[in-house]
């Protein structure tokens, strides 16, 4: 354990209300469409019906014409010779030579009002050469597919490979073949995953102002201001600090806020509108169009196993498609489909492919999810051939501290074993099961993420105190971090007022991804506390004349250290505010790093399903989610992302995909259609936090916002097989999929 | 757009007959609304009938039916005791339209004159026997709920002419009617086959039968053969499997985005099924 790990807590673990809460209650909140500005204009995007088009001509007069009409902007008003990622944003924000998938943006218009913008964009005249497309990963890999983008390639790609897969991995270690040999049962199965969006509830907004001297604002709800920065005036082609971001308050993102989609628009269209303010909002149908879901996958995987559950090789094949660019999170899908185990010998192999879908952004634990869904699965019919326990074979093979991970890295402090051991006292696991229900049990990895971190803390002149952090609150991470400050300087919770800050206040922050906020803003934001402190003790060694390594820090003050450095009373926080003015100037405390100790976490669900074997319906019964938090800072906001990973995973297992027409168009871009789990079709998910500390971090902070959506599909498939008898490898598993699947199981 | 206020249906007919361009009369709104926001349908003329009187009433006509004004919300059917006594089935597929916020707003007429196959309401409206007042320049008529659906957002109703009120047969006794749709979720969702069953019994056996199928062809269906399965029979087990094979076979159901033909073609008579044990247990008085 690192020397400074704090064993007992006054605030951490505790569950006070959020400091965000009442404004968000009672609707004050403001979020990204609430920002207004004088002036202000709207703008709306002209948008591409065809999968795959290319671009003949786009004629604006008709709508240049209109009165209100301020500014229309196409690809010719960006700058040209971008490269790299810098060109995939370019070309993602608005179409160049080719339309490249349904609702790829082609042209963009501002106007005095909405409604009139609106107007404007169906009146500005796109005229394509439609070309063949290709949606599906498989039929996107085959020789004969239509090619998104010539030389699209990376250099892993050997040669002769399809001209849509743009990059190739292959890693591994052990002698797999070896390995096989070795086992007593060596099963293959493939798996496909359908792209499912982040259907985070509030829509993309901003409203972005850009001057002729190139000197701009933008409001805007994003997971990272300092994203928005860099990516919007890459694209434009401006310097990175001429650009102001403020993130508003953010109804949710789940990794779909990191990037950029119509914000350079915005930007675009108010510089040629004479530097006027410019809105966008989209609507949901835009969102699922348009922004980034998570990629579609095809996967075979092949597993040994001994009779007493012992695993002795593992080969993985996976294929994704992340839309029109390179980037489906296949990396990261083959890093943690056999994470959890101790693997002799190990293969993986994965191929990034374009297909014409939107550019997939990320979606938590990207690429966990769709491998666990593999392996999880396989792994469960393996334990089911050989009359194994699953939970028990998990635990036979399950990782420890110091083990050599599946993918390359040792782990550092982990606690995998323990959470199988708290899901295997876990009262769910002996609830009765009726006829036509099934319990499944998968676990699930995610790494968790540190990135570039600048915290400050500002002494205010009554003793409490502002901590300004760059990383804006999806989960409650201002209350965490309240806390964790609040713990570290002795003073109340209340006390403190945390406040998510512009690009202007602070040096680089990455977003909040990763499940890095409270592991890393919290790490950085216990430092500049403990820097303030230091600085505090100065002022009161001063006043009282001594020196400053004999003055500590306790319960909120600065007190004589001991009996030899002189007796005087504490001198308040409070009072060394109040007069910090005349005894040296203004306190603070700042901490900027890219934090190291990161600390991965395992979880293990379980969940019991009931099927209507007459209609394929599934409902969720019961849910456990079990998870290693290292340490609940506060833990209603540790089970909140517990339950939720949980209901997205719900999700996507049941019901959620992407449904496309022989057109290439999609079919379901309203939520009525792209069916995320309503609240009555759930139970209440039930939680134990696990808590092995992570040494990395002063209280054992581990992430723990996205290993929870990982679990849940392979979860779910085991359940279902145990209540009908029927295997489903392809999601989602809809009634119509699970009826068929219940009648071949039937005729055997 | 412009926007009228009629006081009668008499006006509201002429303003429509009169009106050239894209019309549509507007009660609860949560379709039209919903289109005119997305952009799918652009009125030049809305014509609002909220302002006619009577039209959020509901009244027990002389023969002991119903009248059902075209402004009745959901949530109002749906605590209207006497009717719901009467025709639980119908008011239940009323309720199964959006949420509990729709509720307050969507009414009967509207949802049957969406023309959508998967309408929630109108098969319960069918199998009950139930049928519409129309005015039109030329006067009034009445004509059977079947008869309006013409396919996937079409009616039968010609321009000028609006629906001005629903009216329910008297129930009589030994009656009980059901409505079950299948979705994938447990609300907010669109119905992937719908069926309703209203049937009347006389010492157990089943002495008069109706049965409608919704989201399973072009239109919402009145199937005769469904009907035919049940009558004369206590709603035995064989008499269940006649009437989910009439429900199958009447299926010209297609695959889209919420359900296969196999699928639909399945659970149609699954619901079927299903549909009629309820409504024999209330005809039963269970």
């Amino acid at each position: 354990m690192a020397k400074d790990e704090i064993r007992e807590f006054r605030l951490v673990g505790t569950r006070p209300d959020r400091p965000d809460g009442l404004d968000k209650v009672t609707g004050r909140a403001r979020y990204g469409a609430d920002i207004s500005a004088p002036g202000m204009l709207w703008g709306a995007v002209v948008r591409s019906p065809h999968a795959h088009a290319r671009i003949v001509r786009i004629d604006s007069s008709k709508a240049e014409a209109l009165a209100g009409v301020k500014a229309v902007v196409t690809r010719a008003d960006f700058p040209t010779g971008l490269t790299g990622e810098d060109w995939n944003l370019q070309e993602n924000t608005m179409a160049g030579e080719k339309a490249l998938y349904d609702g790829h943006a082609v042209a963009a218009v501002a106007a005095t009002s909405a409604l009139r913008a609106q107007e404007a964009a169906r009146l500005i005249e796109v005229e394509y050469e439609v070309l063949p497309h290709v949606i599906d990963v498989d039929d996107a890999i085959r020789p004969d597919a239509p090619v998104i983008r010539e030389g699209a390639a990376d250099a892993t790609v050997p040669e002769g490979m399809p001209p849509n897969v743009v990059r190739y991995i292959d890693f591994g270690r052990g002698d797999i073949e070896a390995g096989f040999a070795e086992a007593d049962l060596v099963m293959e199965r493939s798996y496909k995953t359908e792209a499912t969006h982040q259907g985070y509830i509030e829509p993309h907004a901003c409203l972005g102002q850009l001057g002729e001297d190139g000197k701009g604002e933008m409001w805007v709800c994003t997971q990272g201001q300092w994203f928005i920065r860099r990516m919007c005036t890459a694209v434009l082609g401006l310097e990175t600090s001429q650009l102001r971001v403020t993130p508003s308050e953010i109804g949710g993102g789940f990794g779909g806020k990191t990037t950029i989609f119509m914000e350079p628009l915005s930007l675009a269209l108010s510089r040629k509108a004479g530097g006027r303010p410019v809105k966008i909002v989209m609507s949901r149908s835009e969102v699922l169009r348009a922004t980034g879901p998570t990629a579609s996958a095809s996967m075979d995987v092949k597993i040994g196993m001994k009779k007493d559950g012992t695993l002795t090789a593992a080969r993985a094949e996976f294929r994704m498609q992340g839309g029109a660019f390179p980037g489906a999170p296949v990396d990261m899908a083959l890093y943690c489909a056999f994470a959890p185990y101790k693997l002799p010998a190990v293969q993986h192999i994965g191929y990034d492919v374009l297909a014409n879908r939107p550019k997939c952004a990320a979606y938590r634990a990207p690429g966990s999810p769709m491998g666990a869904f593999a392996v999880e699965s396989l792994l469960d019919e393996m334990c089911r051939e050989l009359d194994l326990d699953p939970l028990e074979m998990r635990l036979k093979n399950a990782v420890n501290t110091g083990d050599t991970s599946s993918y390359g890295p040792k782990f550092g402090t982990i606690g995998l074993i323990e959470t199988l051991e708290a899901t295997r006292a876990h009262p769910n696991l002996s609830a009765p099961l009726g006829p036509n229900q099934g319990r499944g049990i998968a676990t699930g990895y995610w790494f968790n993420h540190n990135g570039e971190t600048s915290v400050s803390m500002a002494l205010s002149e009554d003793g409490t105190v502002q901590v300004s952090i760059g990383t804006p609150d999806i989960g409650g991470s201002r209350a965490s971090i309240a806390l964790m400050t609040a713990e570290t300087l002795g003073i109340p919770y209340e006390d403190v007022r945390v406040n998510v800050v512009e690009t202007g206040a602070l040096g680089v922050n990455e977003p909040t991804h990763g499940s890095r906020a409270t592991f890393a803003c919290g790490k950085a934001a216990v430092e500049a506390a403990r820097q303030a402190i230091g600085e505090m003790c100065r002022r009161a060694a001063s006043e009282w004349g001594i020196d400053p390594e004999a003055v500590e820090w306790m319960n909120g003050a600065a007190q004589p250290a001991g009996p030899n450095a002189g007796e005087f009373p504490p001198m308040t926080i409070a009072e060394i505010a109040g007069k910090m003015g005349s005894t040296g100037g203004p306190i603070s405390g700042h901490h900027e790093s890219v934090p190291d100790g990161v600390g991965a976490s395992f979880g293990c669900h379980v969940v019991d399903v009931e099927v209507d074997p007459e209609t394929g319906r599934t409902t969720i019964l019961r849910y456990l989610v079990v998870q290693d938090a290292g340490r609940a800072i506060h833990p209603s906001y540790v089970e909140g992302q517990y339950q939720g990973g949980a209901v997205q995973g719900i999700g996507w297992a049941l019901n959620e995909a992407y449904i496309y027409g022989e057109d290439g168009r999609l079919q379901n871009s309203v939520f009525l259609d792209y069916r995320v789990p309503v609240a009555s079709d759930l139970p209440m998910i039930d939680t134990e936090i696990v808590e092995v500390p992570n040494p990395g971090h002063p209280f054992g902070v581990r992430g723990v916002g996205e290993t929870g959506i990982t679990p849940p599909l392979p979860a779910i498939a085991n359940a279902i097989h145990q209540a009908t008898g029927a295997r489903l490898r392809q999601l989602p598993m809809s009634p119509p999929r699970v009826l068929a699947a219940i009648g071949e199981a039937r005729q055997g | 757009m412009r926007y009228h206020t009629p006081s009668s249906f008499d006006d509201a007919a002429r303003l429509a007959a009169e009106a050239s361009g894209v019309t549509r009369f507007l009660a609860g709104g949560t379709d039209v609304l919903v289109q005119m926001r997305a952009g799918a349908v652009l009125p030049d003329d809305l014509i609002d009938l909220k302002k006619i009187p009577g039209v959020t009433e509901i009244a027990q006509t002389g023969d002991g039916g119903w009248k059902i004004g075209v402004a009745v919300s959901g949530a109002r059917l749906g605590a209207h005791e006497a009717l719901v006594r009467d025709w639980p089935g119908v008011v239940e597929g009323m309720e199964l339209v959006g949420s509990t916020q729709v509720q307050g707003r969507a009414t009967l007429t509207g949802n049957l004159c969406n023309g959508s196959p998967a309408a929630d309401s109108v098969p319960g409206l069918v199998a009950a026997g139930a049928s519409v007042e129309i005015t039109a320049p030329g006067g009034r008529r009445i004509v059977p709920v079947e008869d309006i659906p013409a396919g996937p957002g079409k009616t039968t109703l010609a321009a000028g002419e609006v629906i001005s009120a629903i009216l329910l047969p008297p129930r009589g006794a030994g009656g009980g009617d059901a409505y079950l749709r299948f979705i994938p979720r447990t609300e907010m969702d669109i119905a992937v086959v719908g069926c309703a069953v209203n049937l009347r019994v006389d010492g157990g056996r089943i002495t008069e039968a109706r049965v409608a199928l919704g989201a399973v062809s072009p239109r919402i269906e009145l199937v005769p053969a469904c009907a035919e399965a049940i009558i004369g029979t206590s709603l035995d087990d064989a008499a269940l499997d006649a009437l989910a094979g009439a429900a199958s076979a009447a299926c010209n159901p297609i695959d889209d985005k919420r359900g296969t033909v196999e699928f639909r073609t399945e659970v149609a008579g699954v619901l079927a099924k299903r549909a009629a044990r309820i409504a024999y247990a209330r005809a039963n008085g269970d």
